[in-house]
């Protein structure tokens, strides 16, 4: 354990860990030390100048080593002539820190006269007025007046774009660099810098989008100034007119908490709108981050397309029914339907949501299908990651592997907690067949052909230098995603990944196990309540009676959307009219998990609340209450008025989620750094959490049952071969799937559809970066924009999911020569 | 008495590399590598008394000695970046007698276990840094550098590393975060370069003059520089005069030696034999020193320089005649020292600009003596709380200029 | 032609002064190198440096920022950077560029119309005992200047003019 020291700060004696700064130990003391540049997860520069104090040290003896004590026996201190910044100054034993001499309120009050003397007074306008650090450290520590000249005032831009996501106001910034400090050294992205010097010195970008990085908005949180704004949110309320919901975001499976601000507005013609997305403090999730998706995709539950009412088709056309007409119509074919019934659900949803569906499929006898091209997740249920497991506790003795997925796009703050381990000494292996951002930090990168996964993984536990940082870690973690793979090929990376895993007894304990890099935020609790991706879904739907919540798939693939045209009966439960809906034989309106409660599973598989935020849309309702009216009508008896019932009744029944309730969920204990409170200053506007840490499931392994993972299955992966093209889907953060579409602010980083070739397939194909080509996929045909990207192996043509391209798995795609490109 | 430093004005030609070693070149270089230990050479500059001559004085020798011994590799970084206004003496080294200053290079490096050592000139000198690029390579040609030197095991390679315009380099861990590739802001110490330097490694900066004295007080030894200098400030200095003088240029003396000695004997006196009114001994950083017959006598060396209320710092002799008002100087200094603010400290960035609007009221005529007492006064609230020197600086010949020259900042239109 | 290409000889040359690991240090020669070729550090030069050593676009250009020898911008083929700081104004450095700008028929900061000359004051070069100076700053390097009056200075400009050639 660190040693202990102990100080007075103002009079207060604390005993804190060596090493910890003063700033740091005074806010433990509940002494607030103010500061700008100063941000507890950050490498402190002193350059502010803000948080000066008064610094004693007790005087030693050279010769004896020991305290030099005066008359009455107490230990003489020396003093620095000058005032000390609190920020870079370690805690020591005996020290005296004074915070509120006269000498260090001077020291203090002048710096803030410093600061406004550039600095316009135009807070009843600016956006950060009511959480500004500045604002607040000014009324309590600065001066009434200035005595700089209001003339003498420089004048700079207001309005400049770093990007089209992040605003600067220049006169407002004050230089203290923390959202640069933040992009190079916590998001590794470093997109922006000072420009120019002395006191023309100005953040600027030059990348290309400006500010290019997915982590932009938390610069917004924690710039202490109104300088740095997010495009979402500026001009658009003032902070003190918002309430604050804890949520979870729905955006892939992190799981980070987060705070919708929400406000009653007329522009809304008097609805409760939400007006912004903050990070919520969970230091064993997302820490005090998010990412920009997180942030800024949210607007698609406020979109006017939202359907009101549950429709049914009435002479071949869909019109609006009563909740009683619709679940009727619903329950009566689903109970004729028996073991010809399928549940076609997507990790959207949450847990209760899962939950009643399952049951309502167990007890008709049909089938529970997960909407999903990923497999592996009920081996994520035997020996993944579980109770215990924190990304921040890993360094040194970790091994952590990354295999087919590209985390910064995937799972942005993964990437983070990912990236940061490695930086604390966890051994990094990065296993994918292109480049990708982490391999900046990895030790070691294995580029391996697409179609080898499962053998790449294998060699993990042989012999030599890669095998051995893997099996001989203390600790081993291993995130596998879909990178190029499709069901079958992400189902046997798995079972190579948990193989490789129990072969060298990294499962069962906290942090070892795998983590499935999934597709959306709930894959994980579907899997754990029992849900299954069906490796032929045409077959399975054809003819049948299906039941389809929070899924397009007829909106994402024809021959999808051919098999439901055959199928015998379809409800669609959604938000919108997709495609699927517009075949439906019933459609149910759902509520946007924004407003209604629920939980989630993560991937690391952490089950957390989220709360409502706003309203109920029209007529819709909770997914869980639906399924439970659809069953009543079947006289099916399922919980559907309460969520919190809903997953007492699943805790009950699956031994995974045994014990938990909402009570335990929203469990809080003290983090570190303490955030949100009166002290904006120090930790940014992220949100305190009141709303619980959520807790992590155990697993199989760690329960002590017997583990018995599948055998390898045997796959014939596709290989690029010659004079053929391998088209494999990638994930791309910013897509057009239908959480994020209606994000306008998003369009020009979600920009086209494209396709990326190596150089010499364009070279042969006669196509040039940035040329549109059309593109035919499996009787779809679109446009799409060629990128050029010489990381990518030749012979391979990566195309993004959710762009409107039906890619499902690898594909061999025979491109066309010629402006007409086609695949197969 | 001959140079130590300035050795190419008795001996032309010292900076080929036969005639410098004809002169006893690089014997100490060798004595050290083959003959004595690391811990005996900086024992030697320890005992000889030698202290920066960048500015801050610092004994040179207890400087090596705080390297930290457990963390390796170990740098040297030789501060060529001379930019204070005023000196020009780095320069004259350089360009005349390399060599010397090249043996010190390698003396110190050999002394803290250097293997690798950058001399970081400003950008302006881009021309020296060529000339040094060539002395380099004849050192190297002639077994002086590289692997194995001397047939021991030391090993040494010196690089020269080009600034591109920033006075705050010259600031030693500015200098670092410059030579590492980043804006050449200054670094929050401790901890020092000795502990935490180029590269997270060891490091030892030392000034071009400092250097230079090395491969003479190896050979000679401590007491030989000793004898030269005072008792508070061993050996000699140049001391670079500029301003209103007759003859400006570089002067090496031994310390002690008196301002009027300087101004008079060898600066040939005040241009149109005009009065000296005010001195800056340390270039733009100094304060000023109301200059009385008294003070013409004082020996200039560090003891009795502060004991006018001024540094002596790198000996830039600035000359101020009774032709020039104080309240023009600071003009000047002011001008230069916001213009130089690398931005990273509040103080600095905001306390430079802000005098910079009160000097020109002041000299546009446009102040009144509240103008005076706040320009004042926002310097002393300045003082103490800069993250480096430089702001502390800029506050100098401001608050000793209003304090000491009330006169030349009366208010003209009362 | 990347810099890389262009320069390839030279740019190994300085990689090989810093630790393969700490090649960021590479910036700032590379920079000069860039500048060789339109007296300024084009976007272009900025995305090369930016790959050689690893660097965002946006930390070059943060470099080329903060200090004043680097440009991003085309200014005359010679940039004469007069000294007007303390000691060179003590000795009539401020009068001198006065009467340059009067001859020259350009203010601080301009170009001359022909391209030829952009007069600039800079801070203390070093040469105080030789004012009034100034430095030349042409893609080729920098050259001292010192002990000038107005009429060698005219004559210097002059001579650039008519031979259209670098600095020696």
């Amino acid at each position: 354990m660190t040693k202990q020291v102990t100080l007075t700060i103002d009079d207060k004696k604390i005993t804190v860990p060596q090493g910890m700064l003063v700033v740091d130990a005074a806010k433990i003391a509940g002494i607030d030390v103010p500061v700008f540049c100063y941000h507890p997860k950050m490498e402190p520069v002193g350059m502010c100048r803000q948080c000066m104090v008064e610094i004693g040290r007790p005087m030693i003896d050279r010769a004896t080593g020991k305290a030099i004590l005066d008359d009455k026996g107490q230990p003489r201190l020396q003093f620095m002539p000058k005032l000390e910044t609190a920020c870079t100054n370690p805690v020591s034993e005996g020290m005296v820190v004074l915070t509120q001499s006269d000498k260090a309120k001077a020291g203090q009050k002048d710096n803030l006269e410093f600061l406004l003397t550039s600095h316009p007074l135009d807070c009843p306008i600016c956006d950060k007025g009511g959480e500004c650090p500045l604002q607040n450290l000014t009324m309590a520590h600065g001066p009434g007046q200035s005595r700089y000249l209001y003339d003498e005032k420089m004048h700079l831009a207001k309005n400049v774009p770093l990007g089209e996501l992040i605003f600067l106001d220049q006169e407002r910034c004050i230089q203290c660099a923390r959202c640069i400090r933040f992009q190079d050294e916590i998001a590794g992205d470093a997109v922006i810098d000072f420009d120019e010097r002395g006191r023309s010195t100005q953040i600027v970008s030059s990348s290309d989008p400006g500010f290019d990085s997915v982590f932009s908005g938390n610069t917004t949180d924690i710039c202490p100034v109104g300088a740095l704004t997010t495009a979402d949110f500026r001009f658009g309320a003032r902070a003190w007119e918002l309430d604050a919901s804890a949520s979870i975001c729905s955006q892939c499976p992190v799981g980070c908490n987060t705070t919708f601000n929400t406000r009653r507005e007329a522009r809304a013609d008097g609805k409760i709108v939400i007006k912004r997305v903050m990070p919520r403090q969970n230091e064993e999730v997302n820490e005090t981050w998010i990412c920009d998706k997180g942030r800024f995709a949210y607007h698609y539950a406020e979109s006017d397309a939202r359907l009101s009412k549950p429709l049914v088709r009435k002479d071949g056309k869909l019109a609006k029914a009563s909740w009683d007409a619709a679940t009727k119509a619903a329950g009566t074919a689903f109970a004729e339907a028996k073991k010809n019934f399928v549940v076609l659900a997507s990790g959207r949803l949450s847990n209760e949501d899962l939950f009643n569906l399952k049951s309502l499929a167990d007890q008709v006898g049909g089938k529970a299908v997960l909407y999903s091209n990923m497999g592996g997740g009920d081996l994520t249920s035997l020996v993944g990651v579980g109770a215990g497991t924190n990304f921040a506790e890993m360094g040194k003795g970790t091994t952590i592997v990354v295999a087919a997925s590209d985390l910064y796009e995937e799972a942005p703050i993964w990437y983070l907690r990912v990236k940061q381990a490695a930086e604390r000494g966890a051994t990094l292996i990065v296993a994918n067949p292109r480049e990708t951002k982490l391999e900046r930090y990895s030790d070691f990168v294995i580029r391996y052909s697409y179609g080898d996964e499962v053998k790449t993984v294998q060699d993990l536990t042989k012999k030599g230098k890669v095998g051995d940082a893997f099996t001989k870690a203390d600790n081993a973690v291993v995130l596998f995603g879909s990178d190029g793979l499709g069901l079958e090929g992400s189902s046997a990376l798995a079972i190579a990944c948990a193989r490789a895993l129990n072969d060298t007894e990294h499962v069962g304990r906290p942090n070892n196990g795998l983590i499935g890099v999934w597709q959306r935020a709930n894959d994980q609790g579907a899997w754990e309540i029992g849900f299954r991706p069906e490796e032929n879904l045409v077959a399975a739907l054809k003819g049948k009676t299906v039941y389809i919540v929070g899924a397009d798939p007829a909106g994402d693939d024809p021959a999808l959307a051919k098999a439901l045209n055959s199928a015998k009966f379809v409800a669609v439960q959604d938000l919108f009219e997709t495609e699927t809906a517009k075949l439906a034989d019933v459609v149910f309106t759902a509520q946007a998990y924004t407003e209604r409660e629920g939980t989630f599973t993560s991937g690391e598989r952490r089950v957390q609340r989220f709360y409502p935020a706003v309203p109920a849309f029209g007529e819709t309702k909770p997914d869980y209450a639906i399924t439970s009216q659809v069953a009543r009508q079947m006289g099916v008896i399922l919980e559907g008025t309460s969520a919190s019932v809903v997953f007492e009744i699943m805790a009950a029944d699956l031994p995974t989620f045994a014990g938990l309730n909402y009570a335990k969920l929203a469990e809080i204990k003290e983090q570190w750094p303490i955030v949100g409170r009166g002290d904006l200053y120090y930790g940014g506007t992220t949100y305190e959490n009141k709303q619980g840490l959520g807790v992590q499931l155990s697993n199989a392994a760690s329960r002590g049952e017997k583990v018995t993972l599948p055998r390898l299955p045997k796959v014939a992966a596709l290989r690029p071969k010659e004079n053929k093209l391998l088209a494999v889907p990638v994930t791309k953060l910013y897509d057009r799937g239908v959480t994020v579409a209606s994000a306008e602010l998003l369009d020009q980083r979600i920009g086209e559809t494209f396709v990326a070739l190596h150089p010499s397939a364009a070279k042969e194909l006669e196509i040039e970066a940035g040329e549109r080509v059309k593109l035919s996929l499996d009787g779809v045909s679109k446009e799409v924009v060629v990128k050029i990207d010489d990381t990518i192996p030749a012979g391979v043509v990566l195309m993004p999911r959710s762009m409107g391209l039906p890619i499902n798995e690898p594909t061999e795609a025979g491109l066309k020569v010629g402006k007409k490109a086609a695949v197969r | 008495m001959a140079s130590v430093i300035l050795r190419h004005r008795e001996i032309p030609d010292i900076h080929k590399l036969n005639v410098y070693k004809k002169n006893g070149g690089f014997d100490a270089f060798k004595k050290a590598v083959t003959k004595m230990q690391p811990a005996e050479v900086t024992d030697v500059v320890k005992n000889s008394g030698l202290r920066g001559r960048g500015g801050a004085g610092f004994p040179t020798g207890m400087k090596w000695s705080f390297i930290d011994n457990k963390n390796w590799p170990h740098y040297v970084v030789a501060n060529a970046d001379e930019s204070e206004p005023g000196t020009f003496k780095d320069r004259e080294i350089m360009e005349s007698n390399p060599f010397q200053f090249l043996e010190g290079v390698a003396l110190v490096s050999f002394a803290v276990g250097a293997n690798a050592a950058y001399v970081y000139l400003r950008g302006e000198f881009w021309q020296i840094a060529k000339f040094l690029d060539e002395k380099i390579a004849e050192m190297g040609d002639a077994g002086y550098l590289g692997e194995k030197l001397f047939g021991t095991e030391y090993s040494l390679k010196i690089y020269t590393h080009l600034g591109a315009g920033a006075y705050i380099c010259g600031e030693e861990t500015a200098m670092l975060e410059s030579i590492e590739g980043k804006r050449g802001q200054p670094r929050i110490r401790p901890p020092f370069p000795a502990v935490y330097g180029l590269y997270g490694k060891p490091t030892v900066v030392n000034n071009v003059e400092t250097l230079t004295n090395l491969p003479l007080i190896i050979q000679n030894g401590a007491d030989w520089y000793k004898s030269l200098g005072t008792p508070d400030s061993a050996g000699v200095k140049i001391f670079s005069l500029s301003g209103r003088v007759r003859k400006p240029g570089n002067y090496e003396l031994p310390f002690g030696a008196t301002f009027r000695q300087l101004i008079y004997e060898h600066g040939g006196g005040v241009l149109e034999g005009h009065p000296v009114k005010a001195i800056m001994p340390a270039g733009a950083s100094s304060s000023f020193i109301l200059v009385d017959d008294k003070v013409l006598d004082t020996p200039m060396d560090y003891a009795n320089v502060r004991t006018l209320g001024a540094d002596l710092g790198s000996a830039s002799v600035i000359v101020i005649d009774d032709t020039v008002s104080i309240d023009w100087v600071i003009n000047k200094t002011i001008h230069f020292f916001k213009h130089e603010s690398c931005g990273k400290c509040t103080t600095c960035r905001e306390g430079t600009y802000w005098m910079m609007h009160l000097i020109d009221d002041i000299r546009d005529g446009k102040h009144s003596t509240a103008t005076v007492d706040l320009l004042l006064n926002v310097a002393k609230q300045m003082q103490g709380k800069c993250l480096c020197p430089l702001g502390e600086f800029s506050t100098m010949a401001v608050v000793t200029g209003i304090e000491r020259f009330p006169q030349d900042f009366k208010v003209h239109n009362p | 032609m990347s810099l890389a290409k262009k320069y390839s000889k030279e740019v190994k040359q300085i990689l090989s002064k810093y630790p393969a690991e700490h090649k960021r240090s590479a910036v700032m020669p590379l920079l000069y190198l860039a500048q060789r070729e339109e007296g300024y550090v084009n976007k272009t030069a900025m995305q090369d440096i930016g790959k050689i050593l690893d660097m965002t676009e946006t930390e070059i250009a943060s470099i080329v920022g903060f200090y004043t020898l680097y440009h991003d911008e085309k200014a005359g083929k010679y940039r004469m950077q007069v000294c007007t700081d303390l000691p060179c104004a003590l000795r009539g450095a401020e009068q001198f560029m006065d009467s340059l700008c009067g001859n020259l028929g350009v203010k601080v900061g301009e170009t001359t119309p022909d391209g030829v000359v952009t007069l600039e004051a800079v801070t203390c070069l070093a040469a105080c005992d030789k004012a009034p100076m100034f430095q030349i700053q042409s893609p080729n390097g920098l050259e001292y200047h010192e002990n000038m009056t107005v009429d060698k200075t005219i004559e210097l400009v002059e001579a650039l003019k008519k031979s259209g050639t670098e600095v020696k």
